[in-house]
């Protein structure tokens, strides 16, 4: 700044000998309207930049295509799974077995983060031991936390997943398991579990993803 | 932390001399903007030509955030339009500026032209700037017709399809050429694709390169001023530089800044409060969706087109041919290029021109509005003439004589510039 600015008197005082440049110059008064000039610019280029980097954000539509999504849950057969589509994301709805949730707490050892103790990937709600308001109803968003992949549903034990296998999903990119609550298997590239997205039910059979209970009312 | 001795100013002197010793920097802006001694007798008119840098810049940057929610398909481009409109958060404002920019770029670049006119601009040693300056007006035209077509409106469509058919009414080959620009039969998803493919990039590549040879000319020779005086003729015997200049920077940058200003302040007024202008910076019928089957009942061109669309109406048809109509339109833009020839005067400016200069110009301007104005209007709004002229529209008949006028201007301009009787010019500018 300050040199930009010698530079600049310089060039001034000598090319300009035809006018009259003041003998005194108020540097103070320069300085500072200097400043408030270019303080008040770059406030209103600022305003300026609102609408544009607005603009990026998801749109009305977008928004709208973001709604909460309504299931119907009751033909999904025990040991199944379905699909939802909410914010354009996969979500599986796995209707467990007695038997199926009864296996999740025994597998606890072999878990990254049995007792859901990240909270970023499930509603408080959801941070019980079946990571789920119903216990045989299972609600996860159906992507990878590692690089985003769709993980596959191999819900039976064992098969081409080995003996030890509880039932769950397994990620096809990169090797990531995960048992029938979402919760990540240790070992796997998958930092944390997947995601339980806001849910609630609005009646027995009627799952609606995105609306939580307290939101209902 | 330790070797704390160096001052801010020091180190800033570091890294500006790290760069100078591999990039022209510091000489750029020397002979640019520090060093570019612009005479000191610049007046209001020496706005507009920032002004319009300032619009090109503004047009860029709200045409990439339109283009990131735009969709170049005639099934799909009036909805995104409206998309934009409603959906985008902001998506109004940008459009709105995007389209009163249009507006407003025309605005500054015909008040830049009648400086360069009025004060002799275009005379030795600045025939280049101007011929790179007539050649971004017509890069801009470009723009703003390819341009106009996107919204798929019905103006859109319509004045797409009559400024096409134009070209149908070259000899010979018309009816081929029409078919290839258009990409079809009619005006249809293929020229609309084309159209923003000119649009978004060919046409801007070119106006931004043209903005830069033509600074790049004036840079060379130096800024003409309202007295048309050399001030490269009266240097400083010591220093070389020019007796009537001041640095570009501060000086002039400082004065462009309050141009901005109050230039910001019009356009934010039309953004807000008057988009469209009255339908005059975006027509009405542009509001409905494009409809081939059916032609709204009038069309005319945006406003800053109509002078060159009523010079085309104006003109009646040869041998059954419109082509001479579409050669008088096409002339009226290119026949600028020819003024730094056509202008014999010993002087440059306006200042010292005598009357028959003053009195051409005036009729030259009166026509470029009379002829603007009917442009925007049908060709019966005056109504006919009795039987005695065989009932002819009064506004053609009108049209015709100030089409007359604006070519008389050009043509005539060797006789009565070399006529006129001019004022004494003097050594120095003055204020």
């Amino acid at each position: 700044m300050s040199v930009s600015d010698s530079e600049k008197e310089k060039s001034v005082k000598s090319s300009a000998l035809s006018f009259q440049e003041p003998s005194q110059v108020d540097k103070e008064k320069r300085q500072f309207l200097v400043v408030a000039t270019a303080a008040v610019g770059a406030a209103g280029a600022a305003t300026a930049a609102i609408p544009f980097v607005g603009s990026m954000l998801p749109s009305e539509r977008a928004k709208a295509a973001g709604a909460p999504v309504e299931v119907d849950v009751s033909d999904i057969a025990p040991g199944q799974i379905k699909t939802a589509e909410w914010r354009g994301q996969p979500v599986w709805i796995i209707k467990r077995t007695d038997e199926m949730t009864a296996e999740l707490p025994k597998h606890n050892d072999q878990l990254s983060d049995p007792m859901c103790e990240v909270t970023s990937q499930q509603p408080a709600y959801c941070q019980n031991a079946d990571r789920s308001i119903k216990p045989n109803i299972g609600v996860v968003v159906g992507i990878c936390t590692h690089l985003g992949c769709s993980p596959t549903a191999k819900l039976e034990q064992g098969g081409d997943m080995g003996a030890g296998w509880t039932g769950g999903f397994y990620c096809p990119c990169h090797g990531s398991k995960f048992d029938l609550a979402g919760r990540v298997f240790k070992g796997s590239p998958a930092p944390t579990n997947l995601v339980v997205p806001p849910h609630s039910y609005i009646d027995e059979n009627t799952l609606i993803i995105g609306v939580e209970a307290e939101m209902e009312a | 932390m330790a070797d704390n001795k160096q001052k801010p100013s020091e180190v800033i002197a570091n890294v500006v001399g790290w760069v100078d010793r591999r990039f022209p920097l510091t000489s750029t802006m020397k002979a640019h903007l520090t060093e570019y001694y612009a005479p000191k007798n610049f007046n209001f008119w020496y706005f507009f030509g920032s002004l319009a840098m300032l619009v090109l810049v503004m047009q860029i940057l709200t045409g990439i955030f339109l283009t990131m929610h735009y969709k170049p398909s005639a099934a799909e481009a009036f909805a995104s339009v409206e998309y934009i409109m409603r959906d985008v958060f902001g998506g109004n404002i940008i459009r709105y500026m995007h389209s009163t920019g249009a507006s407003m770029f025309f605005v500054v670049v015909y008040l830049h032209m009648f400086r360069g006119i009025i004060y002799g601009s275009y005379r030795t040693p600045r025939e280049l700037i101007w011929l790179f300056g007539v050649g971004i007006f017509l890069a801009l035209m470009g723009e703003a017709f390819f341009g106009y077509l996107l919204p798929w409106g019905q103006m859109s469509y319509w004045g797409a399809q009559v400024i096409t058919s134009l070209f149908g009414t070259v000899p010979f080959i018309g009816p081929d050429l029409m078919e290839w620009l258009r990409g079809d039969f009619l005006t249809a998803d293929a020229t609309l694709n084309r159209f923003f493919a000119f649009h978004v990039i060919a046409l801007p590549l070119v106006l931004l390169g043209l903005v830069m040879v033509h600074l790049v000319a004036l840079h060379e020779v130096g800024s003409n001023n309202p007295d048309g005086v050399e001030i490269k003729a009266s240097k400083d015997k010591k220093t070389g530089i020019p007796l009537d200049g001041i640095p570009f920077h501060p000086y002039y940058t400082v004065k462009d800044i309050v141009g901005v200003v109050v230039f910001l302040m019009v356009f934010a007024a039309i953004v807000f409060f008057a988009p469209e202008m009255g339908g005059y910076f975006l027509e009405h019928n542009n509001f409905i969706p494009a409809d081939p089957l059916k032609t709204p009942e009038h069309i005319a061109p945006v406003w800053y087109f109509t002078p060159y669309y009523s010079i085309l109406r104006a003109v009646p048809p040869v041998l059954n041919s419109q082509f001479p109509g579409v050669a008088a339109m096409g002339l009226s833009v290119v026949v600028f290029a020819f003024l730094p020839w056509l202008d014999k005067s010993p002087v440059k400016s306006i200042r010292y021109r005598g009357s028959l200069y003053k009195r051409w110009l005036v009729a030259f301007v009166v026509s470029f509005f009379v002829l603007g104005y009917l442009g925007t209007e049908p060709s019966n709004v005056w109504g006919q003439f009795g039987a005695w002229a065989g009932g002819a529209d009064r506004a053609t008949v009108v049209a015709r004589i100030f089409t007359a006028i604006y070519f008389l201007f050009f043509l005539l301009m060797p006789w009565y510039t070399a006529r006129d009787k001019t004022k004494p010019v003097p050594e120095r500018v003055t204020y």
